[in-house]
């Protein structure tokens, strides 16, 4: 699943992709696509369609703002104009490339 | 169908947008209501109506509904603004109108939730609000070009300056004027957008945005240097710990002198009605119940009055400021460990203020085993209504000196007892996810962190204006009734002729209390404590007033003795008095937060459980801490 979708961005993309959640601090990057996984508490659909409520859709620019003590979590992230605060397992599932 | 002619009835408006965008504020300043405004995102829990009169004396009906980021309502909160929307509560209609709030420096995903209301097709109106804070930050919002784009009437506004809602009334005031002649529908027949949908919507929101709004993006600079020290993962920690510190600290340094001054009153008060009064016959029967029934028991909890004021200017100021959801987000992991929901946390912290608005901002919590486990550990937060028992023990039995140069020793045990509901309400959360829901996995953290604003000097007097007005009600009611039953029982029946112990120890009171005290006896509790915990089951501090009406009446025939902590000192034992305290940090005693977790919950099953377990575990702790001090001498 998630290989094809990286072949899908790679083609259209030179950029690398990873995901947000295992991204360092103060990374920006832009939103190329929202691959929850099945596992956790919430169906993938559910997962995706919050993370899309909350503004983490294909394009927005990501900035990764500040991030928790114990196991670096939580992430406060900057998503166009908004700054959420996200789990790293949730932020997971948003796949982004990163800018300069 | 009404029978009303449309001019007749009145236009039904509904507040909807994101959480935070100033729903309640803009309400507030139209219909001259109260309600609570602060800058955290789900503050309001509940609808709420109001009545505005338009500038041309048209009747409008407002709804002030809680904040969501879409109408897939997640948690019970969300499905009230989803219902009043679509029109499924029960009894009603749609709205005439939709006002979609936006907060004019954030409007990003409201858009996408305009776009998505739009879907339901009622007429809507949009509002900039804070547009205030656009303009100073030097936001440039083509309004005509916002609403060409939208196909919707647009206008700014500001909820929180006088005048700040002209635009907004003008409209309402054509809007119910011009109003269609049919009735709203039923219902909307409604299906929740899928992702491809959502994905859709946000890129048109999007794209209207970059249309009508230049730099809609830059960050509020304040905002960015504050974070940058107040969530620093370790530097932020530890201001969170100091906030929490000198909260607590405060509530003892700074209340000194108001306590003195209201002592003195009731004092005062005392002495005035004793000299009015004969000290015998049927007179001097009321002059004993209109001084240690009522005076020193009243008294002795309005005398608390400005502890509590310091707590809810903490609370209130960093409510306004915009701190809680930042330390919603240092805390999640550490709440995490116990089990509990990111969003838990505000709720907690809400508690420490009265567990009842705590239960009631649980709401927000989307899954329903999360909210649970927090409404069960809601009561061990210490709430308000525990500063009067702990500080008159404290008071009473810890020596009010400094430690380590500049600590005061009786803050820092306040803040020990404090420190002590906060890890036994982790612990007791991670323990019911261990047994009620074991294996389930923890549910996502989701959070938006606001702008940080200044306290408005008005909504903070407002609240705490509330606050006290509450305070002084319940002991004028409930405190007050409970007092008028314990000075009777205290007073009936009268000594027998030749009766060689002091009055009291003949009353029903001593009865009552002698025939509770062998259960009690073994955490170190009188007869006294045994018989004032019984109306102490209605509210926490009703004990501390039956506490003041016993020692007042028992003490009446020695001289003058009003002071309920020196009599206090004098008749318990350091041992009894801590175990008191420990006793008080656990025990459910509050008739009211137990109703609300049956309403919340639904059922009779959790009141038992939360009522159990804060039963037991208060004995266990009395009952240790007794043993322990008394086998340390302290008995
Ligand atoms: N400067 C300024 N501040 C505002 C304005 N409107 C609201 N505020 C502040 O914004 C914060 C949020 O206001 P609320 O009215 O509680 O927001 P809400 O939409 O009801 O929030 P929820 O109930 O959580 O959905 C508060 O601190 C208000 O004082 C405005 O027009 N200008
Ligand atoms: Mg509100």
């Amino acid at each position: 699943m998630s290989a094809t979708i990286q072949l899908t961005i790679a083609s259209t993309s030179p950029l690398p992709v990873r995901d947000l959640g295992a991204a360092p601090l103060g990374f920006r990057g832009r939103i190329r696509g929202i691959r929850a996984p099945g596992t956790g508490s919430l169906p993938a659909a559910e997962l995706e369609r919050r993370l899309l409520e909350l503004g983490f859709v294909e394009g927005a620019r990501v900035e990764i703002l500040h991030q928790g003590l114990f196991g670096r979590d939580p992430i406060a992230i900057r998503v166009d104009g908004a700054t959420i605060a996200l789990r790293r397992r949730e932020a997971g599932a948003i796949l982004v490339e990163a800018l300069d | 169908m009404n029978n009303l002619s449309p001019s007749q009835r009145e236009l039904r408006v509904a507040l909807v947008g994101n959480p935070n965008s100033g729903k309640t504020a803009l309400f507030n300043a139209l219909t001259g209501s109260r309600q609570r405004v602060a800058n955290y995102p789900g503050v309001t829990v509940e609808r709420k109506e109001g009545a505005v009169t338009t500038p041309s004396g048209r009747r409008v009906r407002l709804l002030d509904l809680p904040g969501t980021y879409s109408l897939r309502a997640r948690s019970p909160d969300e499905a009230v603004t989803r219902d009043v929307v679509l029109g499924r509560q029960a009894g009603e209609t749609m709205p005439d109108l939709l006002v979609c709030v936006l907060d004019a420096t954030n409007p990003r995903l409201a858009l996408r939730l305009v776009l998505e209301l739009k879907r339901t097709g009622r007429p809507l109106l949009l509002a900039l609000n804070m547009f205030d804070i656009a303009r100073h930050r030097g936001l440039e919002i083509d309004l005509d070009r916002l609403s060409a784009e939208l196909g919707l009437p647009v206008v700014p506004s500001v909820a929180v300056r006088r005048g700040g809602t002209e635009a907004l009334l003008a409209r309402l005031d054509a809007l119910a004027a011009a109003r269609p002649a049919e009735e709203a529908p039923l219902s909307h027949a409604w299906s929740p957008p899928d992702a491809a949908e959502l994905r859709a919507m946000q890129r048109e929101a999007d794209r209207i945005l970059a249309a009508a709004v230049r730099e809609p993006q830059r960050r509020d600079t304040l905002t960015s240097r504050l974070d940058a020290v107040l969530l620093h993962p370790v530097a932020g920690l530890l201001i969170l710990l100091t906030v929490l510190f000198l909260m607590f600290q405060a509530v003892f340094s700074w209340a000194e002198p108001a306590m003195e001054l209201i002592e003195g009153g009731f004092e005062a008060l005392g002495s005035a009605t004793d000299a009015l009064l004969p000290e015998t016959g049927a007179l001097g029967l009321l002059r004993s119940f209109l001084h240690e029934g009522l005076i020193s028991g009243v008294g002795s909890v309005l005398v608390f009055l400005p502890q509590i004021l310091i707590l809810f200017l903490f609370i209130l100021l960093l409510e306004d400021f915009g701190y809680m959801a930042r330390a919603a987000f240092l805390m999640d992991r550490i709440m995490g460990g116990a089990g509990l929901h990111g969003r838990a946390f505000i709720p907690l912290l809400s508690s420490f203020a009265c567990a009842i608005p705590g239960i009631m901002a649980t709401r927000v919590i989307d899954s329903r085993r999360d909210r649970l486990a927090t409404i069960l550990v809601a009561p061990l937060m210490t709430c308000s209504a525990r500063i009067p028992v702990y500080t008159l023990i404290i008071g009473a039995f810890i020596p009010n000196r400094t430690v380590w140069g500049w600590v005061g020793l009786q803050g820092l045990v306040m803040f020990g007892l404090y420190a002590i509901g906060i890890v036994s309400a982790l612990a007791m959360s991670f323990v019911f996810k261990r047994l009620l829901w074991r294996g389930t996995p923890t549910e996502p953290f989701m959070l938006e962190l606001p702008d940080y604003k200044l306290p408005r000097l008005r909504n903070v007097l407002l609240g705490l204006w509330q606050r006290a007005k509450a305070f002084v009600r319940r002991a004028g009611t409930i405190i007050l009734a409970m007092m008028i039953v314990v000075w009777f029982l205290s007073s009936v029946p009268r000594p027998p002729e030749g009766a060689t112990e002091p009055a009291i120890e003949y009353s029903f009171a001593a009865m009552i209390g002698k025939a509770v005290e062998p259960v009690l006896a073994p955490v170190g509790f009188n007869w006294e404590i045994s018989m004032a915990l019984i109306p102490g089951m209605a509210a926490r501090e009703v004990a501390v007033a039956s506490l003041g009406t016993v020692y007042a009446v028992g003490s009446a025939e020695e001289e003058d003795q009003t002071e309920l902590s020196q009599a206090l000192a004098g008749k318990w034992s350091l041992a009894t008095a801590l175990a008191f305290l420990a006793w008080y940090v656990f025990a459910p005693q509050c008739v009211a937060t137990l109703g609300v977790i049956r309403r919340e919950t639904g059922s009779r099953a959790w009141v038992l459980l939360t009522f159990g377990y804060m039963l037991t575990l208060a004995y266990l702790a009395a009952f240790v801490t007794f043993q322990t001090a008394s086998a340390l001498g302290a008995g």
